[in-house]
């Protein structure tokens, strides 16, 4: 049955356009207005949903560029003699809680908070001062007069407010607001630190997983996520498939967890390469707090927070990978970082997969769909067509083969409208936006 | 945990490359072929990367592919871990994983013994010569049907006295039992298989070991003949040193020959920063293009990150050069 609710029938897509640069990460703010975007070149580009037009009914608010700017420029460390990349890692934005939006984005080694707010007015008519600047002659002057505001073409303007250096070794992963909406994580390889939105200069470190001896270097963070009700609660993933959940009232240094997730592996799936498909990618909570997400390199797994043992769910992204693990190995793609996110009301979660395939799963009936991010099926109010791929045997009209699977193409950034059934799903430097059907 | 890491102590570069990364090639991404070490040397065997071709899976050579993809997967992630990025600290979290992937085959090659038993194990599977990728199959599946030790190959090592085994006592860790082959042997089952020459296989070790030191067939990177002579770095080196290793080239390493030609200093900082001294006798771009990977075997995955790479030697020409 189509009905219209499903969400899985997402028909009407269009592509934004994206200018030079890789997209590395991608971001609803939390009305969903918004959606920032970062690149390898360091630059974020911002996206504002248009208002919605009484007079055409048929189109609901799309999402035009609102601002562009550099947010990290590349670096060197001298002491190291190794470059620091300029590309943004993550983005996360803070709640509004005046005219202006906030966001945090981070590189590999530094945090920066800009401020984003716009001007529409600008003041006319002073009095030491010409129109176009030049400063009058004071005696000159015979009158006093009062500036007044005047409308000018919209100016969006963003500025960095704050900038949090200094505190990683380690590439920086992941970045978390909490819900105090006054501190946030940093979790790199080894370490997470914990900050406050208005200090610069010094940070907490509150997990330290470097080994005293780096030859025993075994497993590090990969990703952190502070909890979305309780401020003092938070996890991180390791490359071993481990979850972390830690509490920070338990301790000022948070290196003996509250919870370990651990699922025991299947023995007879073991290979050299069990580890390594192991490794999570990225861990995410619901909106309702009660469940989390972690995305290894072949599934997707949902977890109760109050079972540790297991995951209650369990999909499968792209099993039939499972035979090609060495020639993935082999050409690295299979230490690709995918991510993955909830819906709003955490019935369906998204992942992206190869050959800009992205994958949808309905948590409540089970359905799952492929589609693909391509310029050919993304023709306005076009319907998507779902893919599937061809495992073996006989392949079937539309099937695409294991084998032609492109893996240069991949989807490795989603995000999911934190109110409606509108994703965004980033493959390589082009944007795709798909909104479900206008009833 | 014992470090049984068999890499030798100068053909091992560190993850975080101070100012001299000597010897290393620059930006050449870990996704060429093993085979390709193989130009213009005449293969003994047929190839034991994972790219093996159809006709030659048959019978013994399907039986011996095991340990010696297992080897070629160990060969891999040696040169990953070896092969750095110049300019950019390379990824923690993959180079941990592939130094945890190299363990673990060391492991396996300690405690497993007889890599025959496990031959004959995956003979008995049938597989079908004609997938391209029997390799990744072989090492994808599960381990549990080599579970029972075969009493040929118990014969056969019993015959060893352990004194004729190249054993670093740094080496292998694990104290070599009478059944079990240790690391050092690993390396050369593969090549010994080939001559059904099971009895006397430390001899035979040792005679390969000779010939190839002398003709230099020898494709594969074998990190066991120079951890045998020379006392290993352990894994640890992966990550804690900060001390580039320059020793002198091993014998018969086809990777070192092809760097031999390559102007260490160029990669000086000094070098780096002030501009060429001197032209190098052989740059990046040969080196690259030396390295291309072979087209002959199509496979299912393509190169994504060669082009980077390439770009990156670009960024390095250009502070070199200066402009």
């Amino acid at each position: 049955l189509q009905d219209e609710t499903s969400i899985l029938d997402l028909n009407n897509a269009y592509l934004m356009k994206y200018v030079a640069d890789i997209i590395s990460t991608v971001e609803f703010n939390y009305s969903g207005e918004l959606l920032a975007t970062g690149d390898k070149g360091g630059r974020v580009v911002i996206f504002q949903r248009e208002q919605e037009s009484k007079n055409r009914l048929l189109s609901r608010g799309e999402y035009n560029v609102y601002s562009t700017f550099q947010s990290h420029e590349p670096e060197f460390d001298y002491l190291k003699s190794l470059e620091i990349e300029e590309k943004i890692n993550k983005i996360r934005w803070l709640p509004q809680q005046n005219a202006a939006h906030f966001l945090l984005s981070a590189n590999d080694k530094t945090i920066k908070l800009w401020k984003i707010s716009e001007r529409d007015k600008r003041a006319e008519g002073y009095n030491l001062k010409d129109e176009d600047g030049r400063l009058r002659d004071p005696f000159r002057i015979t009158t006093l007069r009062v500036p007044v505001l005047m409308p000018m073409d919209l100016m969006v303007e963003a500025s960095p407010r704050r900038i949090f250096a200094n505190a990683h070794t380690y590439h920086i992963n992941s970045i978390s607001v909490n819900s105090d909406y006054e501190t946030y994580i940093s979790a790199d390889d080894l370490r997470i630190n914990l900050w406050h939105l208005e200090i610069t200069d010094r940070s907490f470190n509150i997990v330290d997983i470097k080994p005293a001896n780096m030859e025993e270097l075994t497993e590090v963070i990969t990703a952190a996520e502070c909890h979305p009700h309780q401020c003092n609660v938070f996890v991180y993933s390791s490359s071993k498939g481990t979850i972390r959940l830690c509490d920070m009232r338990a301790a000022a240094l948070c290196d003996r967890h509250s919870k370990f997730f651990e699922e025991p592996e299947d023995p007879s799936s073991r290979s050299f390469f069990s580890e390594i498909i192991s490794s999570i990618s990225d861990v995410k909570f619901s909106h309702s707090g009660r469940y989390m997400m972690t995305r290894d390199y072949l599934s997707v797994k949902v977890w109760d927070l109050n079972m540790e043992n297991r995951p209650v769910e369990t999909y499968q992204v792209h099993e039939y990978l499972r035979s090609k693990l060495c020639s993935l190995y082999e050409n690295d793609c299979i230490f690709d970082k995918f991510e993955c996110c909830w819906n709003g009301s955490d019935s369906a979660i998204m992942t992206g997969s190869y050959n800009n395939f992205f994958r949808m799963f309905d948590r409540n009936t089970r359905r799952d769909i492929t589609l693909e991010a391509s310029r050919e099926n993304s023709k306005p109010r076009a319907m998507l067509k779902p893919r599937k791929v061809c495992t073996g045997g006989k392949r079937k009209k539309d099937e695409i083969s294991v084998d032609s699977l492109d893996f240069n193409k991949k989807i490795l950034h989603t995000a999911w409208h934190p109110k409606e059934n509108v994703i965004a799903v980033a493959a390589t430097n082009n944007l795709y936006i798909f909104q479900d059907k206008i009833n | 945990m014992a470090s049984i890491f068999v890499v030798s102590a100068e053909r091992f570069i560190p993850l975080f490359p101070r100012l001299a990364c000597q010897g290393v090639l620059l930006g050449c991404h870990p996704c060429f072929r093993l085979n390709m070490f193989s130009k213009g040397t005449k293969r003994k065997f047929s190839d034991g990367d994972e790219e093996i071709s159809d006709e030659s899976l048959v019978g013994a050579r399907v039986a011996s592919s095991y340990s010696l993809q297992r080897q070629s997967l160990l060969d891999m992630s040696l040169i990953k871990l070896q092969l750095c990025h110049m300019l950019v600290e390379p990824n923690l979290c993959r180079s941990v994983l592939i130094a945890n992937t190299v363990r673990q085959i060391q492991e396996e090659m300690t405690h497993d013994g007889s890599w025959h038993m496990v031959a004959e194990a995956f003979c008995s599977a049938g597989q079908s010569p004609s997938e391209r990728l029997v390799a990744t199959e072989v090492l994808c599946r599960s381990r549990e049907q080599d579970a029972e030790p075969k009493l040929f190959s118990v014969i056969s090592y019993e015959g060893c006295r352990e004194e004729e085994v190249v054993a670093d006592e740094t080496l292998c860790s694990v104290s070599v039992s009478d059944t079990v082959s240790n690391v050092c042997l690993a390396g050369r089952i593969g090549q010994c298989w080939e001559k059904s020459e099971l009895s006397g296989v430390e001899r035979d070790e040792e005679a390969l070991e000779d010939s190839r030191l002398g003709s230099g067939e020898d494709e594969e990177i074998d990190t066991k003949d120079r951890a045998s002579t020379e006392s290993p770095k352990t894994i640890g080196q992966v990550f804690g040193t900060f001390e580039i290793k320059n020793g002198s080239p091993g014998p018969d390493s086809a990777l070192e020959e092809l760097f031999s030609d390559v102007d260490t200093s160029y990669y000086d900082l000094d070098t780096m920063l002030t501009g060429m001294q001197s032209a190098p006798k052989m740059g990046p771009y040969d080196i690259l293009d030396s390295l291309a990977p072979s087209h002959s075997s199509p496979s299912i995955v393509s190169t994504p990150n060669c082009r980077s790479d390439l770009n990156e030697l670009d960024h390095i020409m250009e502070i070199i050069v200066g402009s």
